[in-house]
């Protein structure tokens, strides 16, 4: 058995936590935090050079044609560097529909270029609140021209394409839903910033007012082509949340050992310890789990569904829990908004959400067990 | 990233599987299957006596403790091909449950600690499952503090002789021979006071008497000492330093790596399948799912973390700490899942019998034995601890009794 990274890849992992030890800073990081730039321009242009961005892409479309292992553990350095860029909607959304879905010409129009970091794309999903479902698709299209609201889009307001997800039928099925791209410079779209939990990955309502779109993908498909990309984000998201998670311990233990209280390290109060340790162990299932989407996800194997959700939820709790828990133990310093600690706190509570709630995806494995059970 | 073996591992898998396959009693494999919670209960037979017997073909076939060496009754194998051994052997690795802290304990700290005629006379028949060894470390007073235990040893001549409680002591009943650790020397801290033996136990003045537990089973035992001889050639490690030859015992506790902890999630997810409530199937409810998800990611959690562990054993590396959770997290979830089993039946749940309802009691067998799952063998905190101060590097807690004489700490009641 080989359920470990391989040497390579462990040393990319290095190389991308080297690089963004001195790029992304938590200094950078409190840039975007405090609204003084949308992302960090600097910080993309460096993961463009690094092959970063295109590391799943293939060569022929202008990446390093590496793997979806290797996009794993640089999506695992992303987290735990809390990088203000718009990786996670460019890579993990935009790129994936694209590979899945997007023409011989629709892939050697954007792949390259978010490979060399000249364009940002997101997927354009949701409208309001509400989970990953069709019935909540509004917005339209009817011969390729798209009506509606899109709200909240990741990183809408600094993306340069969207894959939109579109009601083309009234059958009531998933069969109704079909894709389009759509280049957000071009005219017919309005974008409006919003305000969200966590200011390093911003939100934005996009309106769509007769708007000229590409199909992406065939008509009807486009739900199964979205659960298929919300799969496979929900498994690199995870390593970004393993990151942040890994990231949230380490500084409360550094605090632990560092701060001193009735004259001892706090660290050596069991209600202290004990509570790092808890955070250890949601952080190791988190990690065993996102092991295991990581397999299921560069095998494309059948188990995917079910080892993505389980991915995702392990992480989703790892990370809120561990952000939560840094704070408590840095005490009255980790609610201050010099500490970094909220930044963690956002990122894990803003992730948790990004690709459909917790309790969404408890339902979905849910679902995909009895489907595996009944096989 | 794959789960394949090594062209050395499938070989070694495909003839352990066929040496199974020739000589596992089948006739016990359904039975085997079904007691996957808690000990194993054999309806017609005595599990002492089939686990005896399938020991023994094992040892024949060369299959017992196989990665202890071939002198001391092993194989010679690496840690990995024990873990293969493990998965090929399957539910029939249920029998070897009477001889698990044999060869899992006191087979290596004698091994480490005895010398060569102890070896060669006692670790082939330990591993052929001819003797079985218990462990006799636990006292009333000493669980957690097992270091503060007072089972005195004094020296008489040639001999040692014993007075003392021990508790907890699975398979005292059955088993021939133990290791026993003793306070030598009350006049010293409690650490540096301590001797490790191993003893016959059918010495005169061992006597074994079974522990009702809080479950209703008898499982565990008290052994009583009184005036007990023991010849000071089955000393293990020099007098005083009973404690680190402990602490060898302790550590072989990690080579449980593959095998694989019950968590109740099989069984919880199947019920809840099946389980009518009001409005439809408990699997249908939201509140369930959600519930059921989050138990089902930390089953899954754990079965990788192992595969991890079995990963790094495959290249000869050193598992990484990971493992250490496993039974932490497996104990809270058996008695969160039996809790929550039981407030899914309403007031039927409150009902023990196995014929009461369509779970047929497991998990109020299962709620009934769970808070045992989470003390023996390190409670949560103990547990919480080791990590805490092991992997985490946190610093240990601050021990008033560390530097103080073991007959002037206080105590209640000595």
């Amino acid at each position: 058995m080989n359920f470990d990274f391989s040497d390579d890849q462990k040393q990319l992992r290095d190389q991308a936590r080297k690089f963004l030890t001195e790029k992304c800073s938590p200094k950078a990081v409190r840039a975007v935090l405090d609204g003084k730039a949308p992302y960090d321009k600097e910080l993309w242009k460096g993961l463009a050079e690094m092959g970063f961005l295109g590391v799943a892409i293939p060569e022929d479309f202008g990446g390093a044609g590496a793997g979806h292992l290797e996009l794993c553990v640089i999506a695992e350095e992303m987290g735990r560097a809390n990088a203000p860029v718009p990786f996670s909607s460019t890579v993990y959304l935009a790129a994936e529909a694209l590979l899945i879905a997007g023409s011989d010409a629709q892939k050697k129009k954007w792949l390259p270029a978010i490979a060399s970091g000249e364009a940002i794309g997101t997927l354009a999903l949701f409208e309001g609140s509400g989970n990953p479902s069709p019935k909540t698709i509004k917005l339209t299209a009817a011969n390729g021209v798209l009506n509606g609201v899109k709200k909240p889009v990741a990183d809408g307001a600094v993306a340069d394409f969207a894959v939109v997800a579109a009601r083309t039928g009234s059958s009531r099925r998933d069969g109704d839903i079909s894709l389009f791209i759509v280049d957000l410079k071009a005219g017919g779209v309005e974008v409006k910033s919003l305000t969200n939990l966590d200011p390093t990955r911003g939100q934005a309502e996009i309106t769509f007012r007769d708007c000229k779109a590409e199909s992406l993908g065939a008509a009807g498909e486009g739900w199964s082509i979205l659960t298929q990309v919300l799969d496979r984000a929900a498994v690199l998201c995870a390593f970004e949340q393993v990151g942040g998670s890994d990231r949230a311990l380490e500084m409360g233990r550094d605090y632990a050992l560092d701060r001193i209280a009735f004259g001892r390290q706090i660290g050596s109060f069991q209600a202290v310890k004990h509570m790092l340790a808890d955070m250890y162990v949601s952080a190791t299932l988190a990690r065993s789990n996102s092991y295991y989407g990581a397999w299921a996800l560069s095998t494309n194997a059948g188990e995917l569904p079910e080892a993505a959700a389980a991915a995702r939820i392990s992480a989703t709790q790892a990370f809120q829990h561990c952000a939560k828990n840094n704070i408590q133990v840095h005490g009255g310093m980790g609610f201050t908004w010099e500490f970094d600690c909220h930044m963690y706190y956002r990122r894990a509570n803003a992730m948790a959400l990004g690709l459909g709630s917790l309790s969404y995806w408890e339902d979905q494995l849910i679902d995909r067990m009895r489907k595996k059970n009944a096989a | 990233m794959n789960f394949d073996d090594t062209p050395q591992e499938a070989a070694f898998r495909e003839t352990a599987r066929k040496w199974v396959e020739a000589h596992a009693p089948k006739e016990l494999e359904a039975e085997l299957s079904k007691s996957s919670l808690g000990r194993i209960r054999l309806a017609h037979q005595d599990i002492v006596d089939v686990g005896k017997a399938w020991q023994k073909k094992k040892a024949e076939g060369g299959w017992a403790c196989l990665h202890w060496p071939k002198e001391y009754g092993g194989r010679g194998a690496t840690p990995i091909e024990r873990v293969i051994w493990q998965q090929e052997e399957g539910v029939y690795g249920k029998l070897t449950q009477p001889f698990q802290i044999g060869e899992g304990m006191c087979g290596p700290t004698v091994m480490a600690f005895g010398n060569e005629d102890a070896k060669r006379r006692y670790l082939p028949k330990l591993a052929a499952g001819e003797e079985i060894w218990c462990q006799l470390f636990s006292e009333p007073s000493a669980g957690s503090d097992v270091a503060g235990l007072r089972t005195r040893a004094e020296k008489k001549g040639d001999n040692w002789v014993v007075n003392g409680q021990k508790i907890w002591t699975s398979g005292a009943h059955y088993s021939d021979y133990g290791l026993l650790i003793a306070r030598t020397d009350p006049n010293v801290p409690k650490h540096k006071g301590l001797t490790m033996f191993f003893l016959d136990m059918k010495s005169p003045g061992v006597e074994v008497r079974p522990i009702k537990q809080a479950n209703g089973m008898q499982e565990f035992n008290e052994v009583y000492f009184t005036d007990v001889v023991i010849p000071d050639s089955q000393r293990l490690g020099a007098v005083g330093e009973g404690w680190s030859v402990s602490l060898t015992t302790l550590m072989n506790e990690r080579m449980s790596i593959g095998a694989r902890l019950a968590t109740g999630v099989p069984e919880m997810f199947e019920f809840c399948s099946n389980l009518m409530l009001e409005d439809g199937l408990a699997i249908d409810d939201p509140a369930v799912r959600s519930k059921l998800a989050s138990w089902a990611v930390k089953s899954s959690g754990l079965k990788y973390t192992s595969y991890r562990a079995i990963s790094a054993l495959s290249k000869g590396d050193r598992p990484g700490p990971e493992n250490s959770i496993g039974k932490l997290v497996s104990g809270m979830m058996l008695q969160d899942i039996a809790t929550y089993a039981m407030d899914l039946q309403g007031a039927a749940g409150v009902l023990t019998g196995s014929d009461e309802e369509a779970a047929q009691g497991q998990f109020q067998q299962m709620l009934l034995s769970s808070p045992s799952m989470r003390i023996a063998g390190g409670t949560d905190e103990i547990l919480r601890n080791i990590i805490a101060e092991r992997v985490l590097g946190l610093p240990g807690d601050i021990r008033v009794d560390k530097d103080v004489p073991y007959n002037k700490i206080p105590t209640k009641g000595r």
